[in-house]
């Protein structure tokens, strides 16, 4: 692998570390691990920990793959390794 | 109009929209019968990933299952979507670049070996029958119901259109009927239950209106009253679980992990012209399933608030008529046990009085709360959409797994295409008329496979494909032997406990707590240790492979020599 393609993917694999935690934060964390504490706190009607269990992991699932998409495509353009 | 009639026109217009959709996409290239050409537009793969993803189950099981497990259904929300993120970060993109057909292809060409391969088709097979035969049972079981024509013609008239439009487009006809499905789908699930949130609690947005509070009683929030309720008839509060906490935690994960080792999901991702579109594209996928699976919870707290208000400790001669309506298919039962001509509904089975079969929540809900007759007839077109439409993508994955990876990548490599295409067409045949079988005749363990095909999936597809592209040092034996160990484990775990020792299924007998459902991430850990250890003593990938991956990591073509002309054998 030459120098550009490994910067590249260290890269990658840094913004896929950063997406991936917050990924297991928001589901296994507020809504398995520590629901209980957060359901002390209410949004409206919902628990809070009940709240990211059966909604708000799912909507902040859809936002990390958008700003993995625009995050990829804009390290594609910087190292020119985009599809023509 | 009758219920009946409605839903005779509405699901006559979906049928003949599909077909007509399968005639104009018909398919003349295994390139097209496989992967649709590789020229999906990116959202239009999107919504069919979503229509190929969203089954029977999770149309019309899945809210009423939430509405009896509460809280601890929540497993599936999380597992079922996040699974994405993983799919779309670790898997997609690169599988994508790979460029072939399906995921045996990329197991046996990464890993330079047919065991492999063999191995990988295997599973597909099982996994995807396993969920072929639940769609044909929900098929038949919406027929028995709105159509009065029985289960077993439902099934029938479910291959007839399957059949018709898969061997016909191929990928092609399925992807593009699969778009028409999501939107029947989606529009079927979402109608009744604005319906619903604006009767119930005034919001027209049921993920607002389930937060809400009550329309006839503002001071109350909904989640509230439903926790009263349920308190009171002797059950756990709806917003508490009852599960251990590492059980649910295993069993979002192993969900997760499965769906991004699904190889009817991950196929649609071969579909799109780039690595660029294949990202894009499970994000639209995800936009798309989330409208529904947001919305499930809110379907699960309404229903379920709706029967305990309509039914407890009401005189059975007034019963609403949709209670008798579900009695006569024999999914809801009532036994009048102490004779005092009211319904009783109690956590106590000794005085419990009713058994309800989850699966009728979604079915009934437009009829529980008094909906008018064409929404009724919509949620039936609904739920054969999802039926439909999973029943294809998978059917197509046994296609493509027998005719072209066994017949033409393991066997016959010098078959032709011609020859390679009529195959595939005779393999959908015979699946189709054996998924029917399985779907008239299903086999009593079908709820446990589905749970087996998950952890199967987790446990071997997910990690061989991920260390394939993300340790370049990972070779045939580590990849083997991983597969192997996670297989077995979770295979002998889930057979321990459903078949050979069912009445030790309880948390008290279960490793750490994790149930059958949850073992496929254990498996899924073993196999990443079992596969870096064997990695470590023994010899590296060749040169060739190691090449391969790093070409896979890039989306541009760097080495733009003739490897597509001439895919490698081994």
């Amino acid at each position: 692998m030459n120098d550009k393609a490994k910067e590249y993917w260290k890269k990658h694999l840094t913004l896929l570390a950063i997406l991936l935690t917050i990924w297991f934060i928001v589901s296994f964390g507020f809504g398995i691990l520590f629901v209980d504490q957060l359901n002390a706190f209410r949004l409206g009607g919902f628990k809070l920990g009940f709240w990211f269990a059966q909604q708000g992991s799912q909507y902040v699932f859809v936002i990390l793959i958008f700003v993995y998409v625009y995050k990829m495509n804009k390290l594609d353009k910087e190292f020119e390794f985009d599809e023509e | 109009m009758s219920i009946q009639v409605w839903t005779f026109i509405i699901v006559g217009i979906t049928f003949a929209l599909y077909i007509g959709i399968a005639v104009w996409a018909r398919v003349g290239s295994t390139s097209d019968f496989y992967v649709a050409g590789g020229r999906v537009h990116p959202l239009a793969n999107g919504l069919a990933t979503a229509a190929d993803w969203m089954s029977a189950a999770s149309f019309i099981s899945m809210a009423g299952l939430i509405a009896f497990l509460g809280y601890d259904g929540s497993v599936y929300l999380m597992g079922w979507t996040g699974g994405y993120v993983l799919l779309a970060l670790l898997l997609a993109p690169y599988l994508r670049k790979f460029g072939k057909f399906t995921v045996p292809d990329f197991v046996g060409d990464r890993y330079y070996s047919s065991t492999a391969r063999v191995v990988a088709i295997l599973c597909a097979v099982f996994i995807s029958f396993t969920y072929v035969a639940g769609q044909m049972r929900g098929v038949g079981i919406v027929f028995s119901r709105f159509l009065d024509v029985g289960i077993n013609q439902g099934v029938i008239i479910g291959m007839i259109i399957v059949f018709f439009y898969a061997v016909l487009g191929g990928m092609k006809g399925i992807t593009y009927t699969q778009v028409a499905q999501y939107c029947v789908l989606i529009f079927a699930y979402l109608v009744p239950v604005i319906f619903v949130s604006i009767l119930m609690t005034g919001n027209p947005i049921p993920q607002i209106g389930f937060g809400g509070t009550l329309a006839d009683e503002p001071s109350v929030y909904l989640l509230d009253r439903l926790d009263g309720l349920m308190t009171d008839l002797g059950f756990t509060p709806y917003t508490d679980g009852t599960k251990l906490p590492i059980d649910v935690f295993f069993i979002t994960a192993a969900l997760m992990v499965g769906t991004a080792g699904l190889p009817h999901v991950i196929i649609r991702f071969f579909t799109v012209p780039k690595v660029k579109d294949a990202r894009i594209s499970a994000g639209y996928a995800l936009i798309f399933i989330v409208l529904l699976y947001s919305t499930a919870p809110a379907v699960a707290a309404f229903v379920k608030t709706n029967l305990i208000n309509d039914i407890d400790k009401v005189e059975y001669s007034e019963a609403p008529q949709w209670f008798h309506n579900w009695e006569a298919t024999g999914l809801l039962q009532y036994e009048d046990s102490n004779d005092d001509g009211l319904i009783q509904y109690h956590s106590d089975p000794s005085i419990n009085e009713l058994s309800i079969d989850p699966d009728i929540m979604v079915l009934a809900s437009p009829e529980i709360a008094d909906l008018p007759n064409w929404v009724v007839g919509l949620v039936a077109a609904g739920g054969l959409a999802a039926a439909l439409s999973t029943a294809a993508g998978l059917l197509l994955v046994l296609a493509t797994a027998i005719a072209h990876d066994l017949l033409k990548r393991t066997f016959i490599p010098t078959m032709r295409e011609k020859t390679e295409l009529i195959a595939a067409r005779v393999t959908v045949f015979f699946t189709v008329l054996i998924a029917g079988y399985f779907g008239i005749n299903p086999p009593g363990f079908v709820a446990q496979t589905v749970a087996f095909a998950f952890g199967l999936a987790a446990s071997s597809f997910f990690p061989v494909i991920l260390m394939g592209i993300f340790f370049k040092r990972m070779n045939k034996e580590g990849a083997i032997a991983g597969m192997v160990a996670g297989i077995t484990l979770t295979a002998s775990y889930i057979i321990y406990f459903t078949f050979i020792n069912p009445e030790l299924n309880n948390a008290e007998h279960w490793w750490f707590g994790i149930s059958p459902e949850g073992i496929g991430t254990l498996g899924m850990i073993l196999n990443f240790i079992v596969a870096l250890t064997v990695m470590k003593f023994t010899k590296e990938p060749p040169q060739d492979i190691q090449d391969m991956v790093e070409d896979i990591r890039i989306p541009r073509r760097l080495m733009d020599s003739d490897k597509e002309e001439n895919p490698k054998e081994d």
